[in-house]
């Protein structure tokens, strides 16, 4: 599949579909709902194609299959979902050490715990932040509609080996489950050269080692260091967001993922009753629009959070704006999404009460 | 005069063990490293390390090596085999890695009968951390976490690596070995090899236990410790070949 | 005739050698390495040693080369 058609497909075989075209070698994956249709589609694919699927005994070992398998320089992943996700942070954390281009598709369902397969965004944290030890950092895209689920795909397989860093797709439960109609095209980025670094064995040179701890303590601290330059790298040319109206806007919704969808209509309404909104949505979670949204706010700009979660990137955003204007929190942990109509309501409430915090509708 | 015993080509130059007095992990480590000569694997070798004792074996081999979090150097090499299925990839892991926090990956790996080798050392004891009780200790031995001694009652039963692996279907062969005397050395090797040989042919999971001084932690001497394996580790943990393919016959 | 070559730098003084060489060519030294520990040395006045590499193979720290003369039969 692989034409400007478009196809009215579910967000998860998009997904499956995109890695495929991505140049998918491996699968590596456990059932979990909502994301168990992109084991279930690729299960049928990659034999077929001659290339790798293994169904993994737990999320554990398919994180580490995949951690294995690009360590030889192939383009492998894993998908799950919220609390799967959760047994994977010692291996993301190992991975970002190693500096292996692991890709996992996160769709997410609702926590903690087990929670329920209902939508939900609640693992903000978890993808930004982290879960896992020490010091590291994530590329986070957030797809908002089964279109971006197949263009971020690509670019996650790209930038994973771009930048030898692990990269989350963040989906949810609705992108997941949802039909929208969405073409494949062509993978849009180039082949990216792995030879410096993969294991293929120590044929004219000496062994290589890929790993994540030293003795040498000078080593390891030099070690972290340079993750940490190649993250402001990655922050300075791979930072990316959407806006939409922000010029004459001195409110701006923002959100992330398929929430998105949500604010942008609710724009449009309240831009009809009269009210200068604007939208911005970051488009990479990690790294996230500090600076864009820092400036915004210098200008005055007041933001409104809307997220299905207690307010995870509302911290990001209050830690961008840093005192310069106000921001607001529209939000529900989990459930059914907020409405056009509830965000609508909350943003006149907030144009004629001022700002409001953890609303929680 | 003609050298009759050197270290091994793919072992690094200037390498130091680091591994405590009287260990038989350097024994061991040695017999795979003259496999990997002896076999010409040098050069599609890939190794899924492991977390313990062995942890810095990249540091040993002039081999490719990808390190795995505690417990799942299985899996890692799974990933690796199913990527490059024309290399050699092995794992070479203490028990604590291989049967306890990793047991579910090590025999899920030996069930889909995934093509490469697993080396584990069966020492009775977690050996890094400083001799706690493991899967594999004793009844009755005393460890900083059983200072009474491993009793049923308070601490449950061994485990015996090499015949549960061996009950898997997808294993080809599964033996296992003792590094106590010089004829076991050999013996060792050679079921070594064939875990190696297993792979090379593409039979499925090859697995050898190799039973381990840990002079150290037994608090002994090292000729002690090797009189332990011996005395008290061998009448639980047999030496065998319990599963092999090849053997004429078939599923030996 | 046969004989070996210890490598004081790999040696830990473990000892294994000298018990395991089948003809107790294996002493202890006077000589300590960095830590303190005593070392090993080789003592063959009588040319014994047969060449048969067991203490090399023993040795976990591969401190121990065997060199042998070999004869054509």
């Amino acid at each position: 599949m692989e034409s400007n058609e478009k196809v009215l497909i579910k967000g998860n075989y998009a997904i499956a579909q995109a890695a495929v075209n991505a140049g998918l070698q491996c699968y590596f994956g456990y059932p979990i709902t909502p994301q168990t249709e992109i084991g279930e589609y690729l299960s049928g694919v990659m034999p077929e194609l001659g290339k790798a699927y293994v169904c993994a005994e737990s999320e554990l070992a398919a994180i580490n299959m995949v951690l294995g398998a690009v360590s030889t320089g192939v383009r492998a992943m894993t998908t799950s979902s919220s609390c799967a996700v959760a047994l994977m942070q010692e291996a993301l954390s190992y991975a970002c050490g190693d500096e292996l281009p692991v890709v996992l598709v996160n769709v997410m369902r609702a926590g903690p715990g087990l929670g329920y397969i209902y939508p939900a965004q609640g693992d903000y944290n978890q993808s930004v932040y982290g879960g896992g030890n020490g010091d590291y950092k994530i590329i986070v895209l957030a797809p908002s509609t089964v279109q971006e689920c197949i263009d971020y795909t690509y670019r996650a397989f790209y930038l994973a080996q771009k930048y030898r860093n692990p990269v989350i797709l963040l989906a949810d439960g609705l992108l997941g489950q949802m039909m929208e109609p969405a073409s494949f095209g062509e993978n849009p980025y180039p082949e990216v050269d792995v030879s410096s670094w993969a294991l293929t064995g120590a044929k004219s040179r000496e062994g290589r080692a890929i790993y994540s701890v030293g003795p040498d303590e000078k080593k390891q601290i030099q070690h972290i260091y340079n993750l940490f330059e190649k993250f402001e790298l990655i922050k300075k040319n791979e930072t990316s967001y959407e806006e939409f109206n922000i010029e004459d806007a001195d409110i701006i919704l923002t959100a992330f993922g398929s929430m998105t969808r949500n604010i942008k209509a609710a724009m449009t309404v309240l831009r009809d009753k009269g009210l200068k909104v604007g939208c911005f949505r970051p488009v990479t979670l990690s790294p996230f629009p500090y600076e864009r949204i820092s400036n915004l706010a210098k200008l005055g700009k007041k933001f409104v959070v809307v997220e299905m979660n207690m307010g995870q990137m509302f911290k990001d955003v209050r830690y961008a704006v840093n005192g310069k204007s106000e921001v607001s929190l529209i939000n529900r942990p989990c459930g059914e999404w907020l409405s056009v109509e509830e965000i609508v309501s909350a943003v006149e409430n907030i144009y004629k009460k001022g700002a409001c915090y953890a609303t929680s509708i | 005069m003609q050298q009759v015993f050197s270290i091994p080509k793919c072992m690094k130059k200037d390498f130091r063990y680091t591994f405590c007095p009287g260990c038989d992990h350097g024994v061991a480590v040695r017999l795979v490293a003259e496999l990997i000569d002896e076999m010409e694997l040098q050069e599609k070798a890939i190794c899924s390390t492991c977390v313990g004792c062995s942890v810095f074996l990249y540091n040993f081999l002039d081999i490719d090596c990808v390190e795995a979090p505690h417990g799942r150097a299985c899996a890692s090499a799974t990933g690796v085999k199913r990527a490059q299925p024309d290399k050699f990839v092995f794992t070479y892991q203490g028990d604590g890695d291989f049967a306890s926090i990793g047991l579910a990956e090590s025999m899920h790996s030996a069930l889909r009968g995934e093509n490469f080798s697993a080396i584990c050392i069966n020492n009775t004891t977690y050996g890094m951390t400083g001799g706690q009780m493991g899967p594999t200790s004793l009844m009755g031995q005393k460890t900083t976490t059983s200072p009474n001694g491993r009793n049923a009652d308070y601490y449950g039963y061994p485990i015996k690596i090499a015949e549960q692996i061996a009950l898997c279907d997808g294993t080809a062969f599964s033996a296992r070995v003792s590094l106590d005397t010089i004829p076991n050395m050999v013996k060792a090797k050679q079921a070594i090899k064939k875990a190696f040989e297993v792979q090379q042919k593409g039979l499925g999971f090859g697995f050898v236990e190799i039973l381990s001084s840990c002079p150290t932690n037994w608090k002994m001497t090292p000729e002690e410790a090797h009189k332990r394996v011996r005395e008290e580790m061998i009448p639980v943990f047999p030496l065998g070949v319990f599963k092999d393919i090849t053997a004429s016959g078939g599923n030996k | 005739m046969s004989l070996i070559k210890i490598n004081n730098s790999r040696c830990k003084s473990c000892y294994l050698c000298v018990s395991t060489c089948p003809k107790g060519l294996i002493k202890k030294s006077d000589k300590t390495n960095r830590l303190g520990d005593y070392l090993v040395e080789f003592d063959d006045k009588n040319n014994e040693c047969i060449g048969c590499a067991m203490c090399a193979k023993r040795c976990p720290d591969l401190a121990i080369e065997v060199y042998k003369e070999m004869t054509n039969k």
